[in-house]
């Protein structure tokens, strides 16, 4: 029988599994089990419709955003083009789904796999450029996706947008947000552990290598470029998955949402939650996801004050600056992101009195 | 004929557009790699100043132009002081995303007081500097924004060549560190940069706004096109911005005019991943050798 483990007085790792642990004490493990009951078990019944839906468009950011944060925070390469990748899947699922009849459950992964491919081919200027470059490479990459997704009207029906069938699973349809709920937590409790299982393996370890040092990870026979375009890949796998959920949860899509500020709000989302942390990619989508509804209730309140139409409209300029001020606030003051909070947070508790 | 001598005109003159407006934008990188996603906000900023000044305040219009420069400077000078400087030395995805949350905040702010409709400003330009060049009518904004550019132009690299300042940022720009332990005041350089990459920001916006009226959305997007412009003329090269400019301004009269008007906005960043995949430090930039 196996001992309990608790939290050791000082470093007493004597083996490498032991570093690579996920939880490092017993009561982690407890906890987590015990958040995902509430999760499942209890949160979905005691909440409203509206804050049900909140909660989904959370669960569809952090899967986009895990992604996100594997290309930027694990393999340190900048893309400007996660909202593109985002639409691509939305537009996969759709056009799976209503082209082809392929069942809900098929069309999610595969519009994955599709915008993994297009994130390959627009992670192609990876293998020569570096840095702010590849940033601008990714801008471009976004604009020409935008100008293909509202161009190509035969496949995309360009502005008119496409609506999709109901999404059903096992049988089911799944129509109400709670079951999008379900099935929307589902996918991220699993792509989590699939992610944090994914930094534990050599390609998780190389992409840090590349982001710490490319020359020296070249150098230690990692082949950069193969694996710059595996980390395009997968972040834009779950850029497609999220986007195609996205799209069967709100049923009809159009071009209009994939734009800049959607890749900037997914950098956002990686950068205040916590570059490299994948809790941060979790908490980055809360935090922005709710800043946006916050923001949107506080304007529609100005709204219905019977403030004069003209102010109303300039409060959603508010919404913009709240926005910038969050991300600028963040970089300034907390560039470790709210994971860096919520560990010192913790650490407080567990070395509380002695907190030195 | 006509219509591709008119195109010309037009791609010529948008182009110098384009080319003005990323002036400021290289000048920023140059001395501090900082690459400024803000700047379109610079130039809209710039242009609704001398808007209040001139309309609102109803100053002269020297007096304006004067006082709205000086404001773009002291603003660029603010902006270095309070929210680049702690970033000195950061990884490079937070100065990027500072300057894009800045971009955010200045954009949401104009949109707060200015509206997103389009504003105007009064003619002022004397109707006796335009040029007929044939069949062609070459509008006296033009006219002037060309002339402005140039001066622009050459007090800018008579700046560079000849000034200590300038030396100074020419040294920065080569090697920060070095520069550094031959007595160069670096933060002083940055500061400096930036408030003149805000005031030429501004100047290109006054210009940008007397030809296509002044609205945030608009002069914001062209603060995005100047991405192509740096590129294709080389990220640290100011003379390179203009001729980038001027061949992206031209590629896109010429894509909007022969081919399709809708592919006119997005050529620019086609083209864009081209030169990055072929030529990545552009027509004029510094080569910095590094495989990876």
């Amino acid at each position: 029988m196996r001992t309990i483990k608790f939290h050791p007085c000082g470093n007493f790792k004597e083996h490498y599994e032991q570093e690579i642990s996920i939880f490092e004490t017993d009561f982690g493990r407890l906890w987590m089990w015990i958040g995902l009951l509430c999760l499942f078990g209890v949160l979905p019944f005691i909440s409203g419709e509206y804050f049900l839906y909140v909660l989904n468009m959370i669960g569809i950011a952090a899967i986009a955003a895990l992604g996100l944060n594997i290309l930027i925070g694990f393999t340190g390469q900048i893309s400007l083009g996660h909202g593109a990748f985002f639409g691509v899947g939305a537009y996969a699922g759709a056009i799976l789904a209503t082209r082809l009849g392929m069942p809900f459950w098929l069309s999610v992964p595969a519009a994955g796999l599709v915008t993994a491919l297009v994130g390959m081919v627009f992670g192609i200027p990876s293998g020569r450029l570096k840095g702010l470059y590849l940033t601008i490479a990714t801008l471009a990459g976004q604009f020409i996706i935008e100008y293909i997704l509202v161009h190509w009207e035969s496949l995309t029906q360009g502005t008119m947008g496409i609506t999709l069938p109901a999404a059903t699973l096992l049988g089911m349809e799944i129509t109400s947000d709670r079951a999008f709920f379900m099935v929307i937590y589902a996918c991220l409790a699993g792509i989590t552990l699939v992610t944090v299982n994914l930094m534990r393996t050599r390609f998780g370890r190389a992409f840090i290598a590349i982001r710490d040092n490319d020359r020296a990870a070249e150098g230690m026979g990692i082949p950069i470029f193969p694996y710059k375009l595996l980390s395009f890949a997968i972040s834009s796998f779950y850029a497609g998955f999220a986007g195609a959920l996205w799209a069967f949860y709100s049923i009809s899509i159009t071009t209009e949402p994939f734009n800049l500020s959607l890749s900037v709000e997914y950098i956002a989302m990686v950068i205040i939650g916590g570059l490299g942390s994948i809790p941060g990619a979790i908490f980055g989508a809360v935090f922005i996801t709710g800043l946006n509804e916050v923001l949107r209730f506080v304007t529609d309140m100005f709204m219905q004050m019977g403030l004069s139409t003209s102010f109303g409209l300039n409060m959603a300029a508010l919404r913009e600056f709240a926005f910038g001020l969050a991300i600028v606030l963040f970089i300034l003051f907390e560039p470790k992101g709210l994971a860096e909070v919520w560990r010192i947070i913790r650490s407080n508790f567990r070395l509380w009195p002695f907190s030195y | 004929m006509d219509f591709f001598l008119q195109l010309l005109v037009n791609g010529l003159s948008v182009g110098l557009l384009y080319g003005l407006s990323a002036m400021g934008f290289v000048m920023v990188f140059k001395s501090s790699s900082v690459l400024n996603f803000a700047h379109g906000e610079l130039l809209a900023i710039g242009a609704f100043l001398f808007l209040v000044l001139s309309t609102w305040a109803r100053l002269p219009i020297p007096a304006a132009f004067l006082m709205t420069l000086a404001g773009c400077f002291v603003l660029g000078f603010l902006v270095e002081r309070i929210f680049l400087r702690p970033l000195i030395g950061e990884q490079l995805i937070f100065v990027i995303m500072l300057t894009v949350g800045l971009a955010a905040i200045f954009k949401g702010l104009l949109l707060f007081v200015f509206g997103g409709n389009l504003h105007t400003y009064p003619v002022f330009l004397p109707e006796g500097l335009a040029l007929h060049l044939g069949a062609i009518y070459v509008p006296p904004v033009y006219v002037a924004s060309s002339l402005t550019g140039i001066i622009f132009l050459v007090l800018f690299g008579l700046f560079f060549k000849f000034s200590p300042q300038g030396i100074f940022m020419r040294s920065v720009a080569d090697n920060q560190r070095a520069a550094l332990s031959l007595g160069v005041h670096v933060k002083k350089v940055f500061a400096l940069s930036w408030a003149i990459a805000a005031l030429v920001a501004g100047m290109s916006g006054i210009v940008l706004g007397i030809i296509n009226g002044i609205s945030v959305h608009e002069i914001s997007a062209i603060g995005l096109k100047v991405f192509p412009v740096v590129i294709l003329g080389g990220l640290d090269s100011i003379g390179g911005a203009i001729i980038g400019g001027i061949i992206i301004g031209l590629l896109e009269a010429f894509t909007g005019g022969y081919i399709s008007p809708s592919l006119r906005d997005v050529v620019p960043y086609i083209v864009l991943v081209f030169i990055l995949l072929i030529k990545p430090y552009g027509l004029f930039g510094l080569v910095e050798i590094e495989r990876v």
